[in-house]
């Protein structure tokens, strides 16, 4: 990799860049970035060039070039349209392959030795919230909204959003979440301690640079020792996630709702 | 406590200005997917508004079937 990617790297689906200290991921793929093999493929590179990018650096923000939000999630239609193309038992060598390929990248991100913020707005449903919670720190304008949806579909979230969201905010804000698959907002999220901090629309990316800025004032390797401390990575619980998933993706049910989301024309496909 | 026309004025000026559309086009028993052309993604934007307007928390799956302004309001004002 040459030093000019190292240093930045402008991608189909994201581009990121060092700056003073602070590394930004800029997510912009449309419609709302949702994650599919190029995404995928664009965050392991990510991934890859973070180890380089970290040494000189103390934060990491992720955030969303997309008025439409931060992420919407894992690209279903994409997922529907592979799984159509081969047997089933090949569809889930292919999910359970990608699935432990997306959680190697947020389990890398969740672990960095740097201080890591998602400044999100909008839409931050399914794989979008769970690339947020890999985050040390959540900053959502007053327009975010956050949603494991997966249930609609006869699933659970994939990406290690269950032991993440449950490490950080309890079992009963999972089981609220999980098991009615609504939304809810900034203010909301606040309230349950998922969110660090609220602000006006349109001001999260600002806000979470003020917010690395302060950071950066601080011991660096005691940023790191207290993080490794206070945030344990769920290991065993992300293995069994995807073990789980992967057993209720088998099921036809699974398939009829996703052929029914990918071919709605229904004004709310998105409402529950 | 507001009466039901004040929250429906509310909502109505609200959608207005979030969707850019004049006022005077949104009537309480349009329906806002078709008068104001949005998906259920905007429909979310719109929720976010109205909660964070109203100091209230609506459950999304409240708004399953519901496409005018005045049951919109209806389930506000059962949260207020």
């Amino acid at each position: 990799m040459s030093t000019v990617e190292v240093l930045g790297r402008t991608g189909e689906a994201m581009s990121y860049r060092l700056n003073d200290g602070v590394i930004e991921l800029a997510l912009h793929r449309g419609p709302c970035n949702e994650i599919g093999s190029l995404s995928l493929d664009e965050l392991e590179a990510f991934a890859s060039a973070l180890e380089t990018l970290q040494q000189p650096a103390h934060a990491l923000i992720i955030y969303s070039d997309l008025k439409s939000g931060f992420c919407a999630g894992a690209d279903l239609r994409e997922l529907y349209r592979r799984s159509q193309t081969m047997d089933k038992a090949e569809a889930l060598k292919g999910v359970r392959h990608f699935l432990e390929r997306i959680h190697r990248v947020l389990n890398l991100i969740d672990a960095a030795p740097l201080i890591t913020i998602a400044a999100v707005s909008g839409v931050t449903f399914g794989g979008g919230f769970e690339l947020a919670l890999a985050c040390d720190l959540i900053i959502a304008d007053k327009m975010a909204r956050f949603c494991f949806p997966e249930l609609r579909l006869g699933l659970i979230p994939g990406f290690g959003g269950i032991p993440r969201l449950k490490r950080d905010c309890g079992n009963a804000v999972v089981r609220d979440l999980l098991l009615t698959g609504r939304s809810f907002n900034a203010s909301k999220a606040q309230q349950i301690g998922l969110v660090s901090q609220v602000v006006a629309e349109g001001e999260a990316l600002r806000v979470a640079r003020a917010t690395a800025a302060q950071i950066g004032k601080f011991d660096r390797q005691t940023a790191i020792a207290a993080k490794r401390f206070i945030k344990p990575i769920p290991h065993e619980e992300l293995r069994q996630e995807i073990d789980f998933f992967c057993e209720l993706f088998s099921r036809p049910e699974v398939e009829a709702a996703l052929k029914t989301f990918v071919e709605s024309t229904n004004a709310q496909p998105y409402l529950p | 406590m507001q009466t039901t026309d004040q929250t429906l004025d509310e909502i109505l000026a609200l959608a207005a200005a979030h969707f850019k559309v004049p006022r005077e086009k949104l009537s309480p028993d349009d329906d806002f997917f078709k008068t104001l052309g949005i998906n259920s993604l905007q429909t979310l934007d719109l929720l976010t508004k109205l909660e964070n307007h109203f100091g209230v928390e609506l459950p999304d799956y409240e708004l399953q079937g519901v496409t005018d302004f005045r049951t919109l309001a209806g389930k506000i004002r059962a949260r207020l």
